[in-house]
């Protein structure tokens, strides 16, 4: 039995799902398991970061550390479309809130809106309760082809897409990485190979590694249009009950982000959801969920799941 | 010649980046960023490059000393560093005037007010030694200061 160790950035664990979906769907194999795990205590797969090597620039030519690099993105959205840090906070806000009921999150409590924007200011605009927390973890999936699956389910969850996309080139990448592009063109891909529309969607699970992030993946997963984003999350339609429920789990802002295991979270998340097994935070009647990662360097997965 | 002054004499500066360099009368000269253009697009990149991410092409790219002056396009302002860093500093995304953007420590702003005024703001390239390596040459680094046309 092959055994395959993958390290795609934060892409890591949802790259180890495409890979045993591969196997599955191209008919090599009929049973895969994609297992992640992670001890960011031990610094995980940044253990070779370069920030306290002697020719470092971190701090002296700008900032290659994570809350920076998310902070700029934001900042970018916050140019582009007058986005404020208040929306973003809005974020942390609800991911927070959603968390109280998931009993796999690292933290459980609120944040209420003055929380958040008066936390201890990390990277401007995310303050703390805006960055995700460093945790151990790990899950796993197994996947199957349709014929042997008739062996243990009448009801599989079904991969309607799996989708791996890089960066294409865009002018001030990787100076400033773009997290944008390779998500809107994995997100295209995503709904055209799963036939549906962003419309079709009961719940999402996206890449919230700070709250920065999750606003622009709004747009960049064509869940509202260009710049409607701090709209979205001032209307709250993206919090459980919503029109499209984001994070249902509480997002990396709550579970915690140990690389490898993420990507296989937070489609275990979305499994769970739709078979009803979520327990208090299950999203009602949810049949098509989406979810979303990204590594920067740059990878996008996204994985469609179909009850 | 004493041991210590023979050391002394061999020790040069070193820039901090690849794209950086120092003529050999740093300071008198001033340092510069420098980079290619593909010849094929006209894609502008920082340093060296074997193929260009734009249009594929694997050259010949044109060598190119790039100007000392931008503007800010993005920026974080980071509070939360590595150990031995001073904190907090801005840490921004600078276009700079001849087409290429560099990330950029940025001075002259009020660090407790940041904000979408920052936008645009223009800026200008100063270098400053910022550590001594291994073998005690200088290591030095390219930093932006606020001019606002002045």
């Amino acid at each position: 039995m092959p055994v395959i160790n993958v390290a795609n950035a934060c892409a890591t664990g949802s790259t180890a799902f495409r890979e045993a979906w591969m196997s599955v769907a191209s008919g090599a194999y009929d049973v895969a398991m994609a297992i992640g795990s992670e001890q960011m205590g031990k610094m995980g797969l940044l253990g070779a970061d370069g920030a306290s090597r002697e020719y470092s620039t971190e701090g002296v030519m700008g900032t290659g550390l994570m809350p920076g690099v998310f902070g700029q993105a934001g900042v970018e959205h916050m140019r582009k479309y007058g986005t404020t840090q208040e929306q973003f906070a809005k974020v942390a806000v609800k991911n927070h809130k959603h968390s109280v009921n998931n009993p796999y999150a690292q933290y459980r409590i609120e944040t209420p809106l003055e929380d958040v924007l008066n936390a201890r200011p990390i990277a401007w605009p995310n303050t703390l309760y805006m960055c995700c927390p460093t945790g151990d973890g790990a899950a796993a999936a197994v996947l199957m082809s349709a014929e042997k699956a008739k062996q243990f389910t009448q009801n599989p969850v079904w991969v309607a897409a799996s989708v791996l996309t890089s960066d294409p080139y865009t002018p001030r990448n990787p100076t400033m990485f773009d997290i944008n592009t390779l998500t809107r063109n994995a997100s295209t891909e995503a709904y055209q190979k799963a036939g549906i529309g962003p419309e079709d969607l009961d719940m999402v699970e996206l890449h919230d590694c700070f709250a920065t992030a999750e606003l622009l993946h709004y747009e960049n997963l064509q869940l509202c249009g260009e710049g409607e984003a701090g709209h979205m999350i001032d209307e709250g339609a993206t919090y459980v009950g919503g029109k499209i429920p984001v994070n249902a789990s509480g997002g990396l802002l709550s579970k915690g982000h140990p690389l490898g295991a993420t990507g296989v979270a937070n489609i275990v998340e979305i499994v769970w959801h739709l078979r009803g097994e979520a327990g208090a935070r299950q999203v009602e009647g949810a049949k098509t969920g989406l979810a979303h990662v990204i590594g920067l360097g740059s990878a996008c997965t996204i994985h469609v799941l179909k009850k | 010649m004493t041991q210590e002054a023979a050391t002394a004499a061999e020790k040069k500066p070193n820039p901090i980046v690849p794209f950086m360099k120092l003529p050999e009368k740093y300071p008198d000269e001033p340092a510069y960023l420098w980079g290619v253009v593909c010849n094929n697009c006209g894609a502008k990149y920082l340093g060296h490059r074997t193929a260009c991410g734009n249009c594929g092409s694997t050259g010949p790219f044109e060598e190119t000393r790039f100007g000392d002056e931008g503007e800010i396009y993005s920026f974080a302002v980071v509070h939360q560093t590595v150990p031995g860093l001073e904190a907090p500093y801005v840490a921004a995304i600078v276009d700079l005037d001849d087409g290429v953007s560099v990330r950029a420590n940025v001075y002259g702003l009020d660090i407790s007010k940041p904000g979408p005024e920052w936008f645009g703001k223009r800026v200008k390239m100063f270098t400053e030694k910022v550590r001594v390596d291994r073998e005690g040459n200088d290591i030095i680094a390219a930093k932006f200061k606020v001019t606002d046309g002045k």
